[in-house]
């Protein structure tokens, strides 16, 4: 049997908390699938990759799925819509540096590092609800209302290679500023969890779901 | 730039019901459905929901894996689960039913390195830290495991530096004697803990009226306070305390 044209994809990948996902995406009303089969991807319209966990570890299972070749092919061959979330989006880097350095998916040049505070007060993981300022405008935070405030959960953070600093949409500070929306052509992704974050998140979502 | 403060709901569970906790004994059923509870919270200002499960008959363990299923349906806040995780399997399963967080503690006791390979396996922000503190007769934080059951040896700051060595990203601490005590959080307790690591801190036991809040946040230095009996007889209270506490100038959401 087809599924529905507008049919969410949300990857599994063994270490995601795909259940809080997929309950929002529910609660939206928009119909949604989980999978761990690459093959699966083709007829995804859109992706969704969550993310709890380490970043090797991570990419590791990623890649023991099978599922990281078949990603790009969809994502950057076939232009599909994805939304990373946390380690999702911190997987675009070219590398990430926890627990060792591991290769990540590369779509968009940085390196996922440790979040390391100039001020001691600061603590880490960065943990709780923040608020997220528009870097420029862009498609995930529209229509939001100032400022909104989001649910992160990390210790880890996207940072862009310089040249790639454009890619970034709106920012968090937590003793450093980080990436917490990255948005380039059809690549999304957002440190904080937008299933964990009340009306604002369900609002983040509903943005990304309009591309579908 | 500022980090809010976090205001948690705590729901003790034994076998499958919310029930009311004393001194760590739970008799009162206050919900027969968590999820009536969380449909409750969800509607009013709170920012996280912590489920502890403290049966004692592990047969009916299956009924708490429900009630997480269930409960994660409809919150849209993180939900920390906890009780009875001694394995990385075990965390596994909590998070795939739904749970954002996992509190570990009588295991972390027992063998220390369970934090430390849970904390690799899934990252160092899902790996809580659960501290239960009960004051020996020279007024000592110890901590116990075991539900209070069983002596650890440990004092509170110097388990929850170790539990922050071995990854834990976070502390959750209750005060045994406070637990139901309406006399608010054991302040000293929490400035210790909170003193003693880097990682966030929440603090639970006694509180029962919103300035306790303000106290632990402000006097304790807690990152977040938690609370279960008053968050159930307290009308609309999540959204009264969240007021009180932006009165008393605290930055919460």
């Amino acid at each position: 049997m087809e599924p529905p044209a507008d049919m969410v994809t949300v990857v599994d990948y063994g270490a995601g908390n795909l259940r809080s996902v997929v309950n929002a995406l529910e609660a939206l009303g928009h119909p949604s699938r989980v999978t761990d089969d690459p093959a699966a991807l083709r007829d995804a319209p859109a992706l969704i990759l969550p993310g709890v966990g380490s970043f090797g570890e991570g990419m590791d299972r990623l890649r023991a799925h099978d599922l990281v070749a078949a990603l790009t092919e969809e994502v950057l061959g076939r232009k599909k819509p994805y939304l990373g979330i946390c380690l999702g989006l911190q997987f675009l880097a070219t590398e990430g540096e926890e627990y060792g350095r591991h290769a990540g998916l590369g779509w968009i040049p940085g390196v996922t590092r440790r979040i390391e505070p100039g001020d001691p007060s600061v603590k880490v993981p960065h943990i709780g609800w923040n608020t997220v300022d528009t870097a420029r405008p862009g498609t995930l935070l529209a229509n939001l209302g100032e400022p909104p405030v989001f649910y992160f959960v990390h210790s880890y953070y996207f940072e862009p290679a310089p040249d790639a600093r454009d890619a970034v949409s709106g920012t968090c500070d937590h003793g450093v500023t980080m990436a917490a929306v990255v948005e380039r052509d059809n690549v999304f992704g957002v440190q904080f969890h937008p299933e964990k974050s009340q009306r604002a998140g369900l609002r983040v979502l509903e943005n990304f779901l309009r591309l579908v | 730039m500022a980090l809010k403060k976090r205001l948690i709901a705590s729901l003790v569970l034994r076998d499958g019901v919310v029930v009311r906790s004393v001194e760590f004994r739970h008799t009162n059923v206050i919900h027969a459905s968590a999820s009536t509870a969380v449909d409750f919270f969800n509607r009013w200002a709170i920012d996280e929901i912590v489920v502890l499960d403290v049966s004692r008959d592990q047969t009916q363990r299956t009924r708490f894996y429900d009630v997480v299923e269930r409960l994660s349906r409809k919150c849209f806040v993180p939900l920390t689960v906890g009780g009875w995780v001694t394995t990385v399997e075990e965390i596994r399963r909590l998070l795939r039913l739904g749970a954002d967080k996992v509190t570990i503690n009588t295991q972390a006791c027992r063998t220390p390195a369970f934090v430390s390979e849970a904390a690799r396996a899934f990252g160092a922000q899902c790996i809580v830290g659960a501290i239960d503190v009960r004051r020996g007769a020279d007024g000592t934080p110890g901590v116990w495991a075991d539900r209070g059951a069983e002596p650890t040896g440990w004092r509170a700051p110097e388990w929850a530096r170790e539990l922050e060595r071995r990854g834990a990203g976070e502390i959750y601490l209750s005060s045994i004697d406070r637990d139901g005590g309406k006399h608010g959080y054991d302040l000293d307790l929490v400035r210790g803990v909170a003193k003693a690591v880097g990682i966030p801190v929440v603090a639970f036991g006694g509180a029962a009226t919103f300035q306790h809040f303000v106290d632990g946040l402000v006097q304790g230095g807690a990152d977040a306070v938690a609370a279960a009996n008053m968050f159930h007889f307290t009308e609309q209270s999540t959204r009264r305390a969240k007021e009180h506490l932006r009165r008393c100038g605290i930055d919460v959401r």
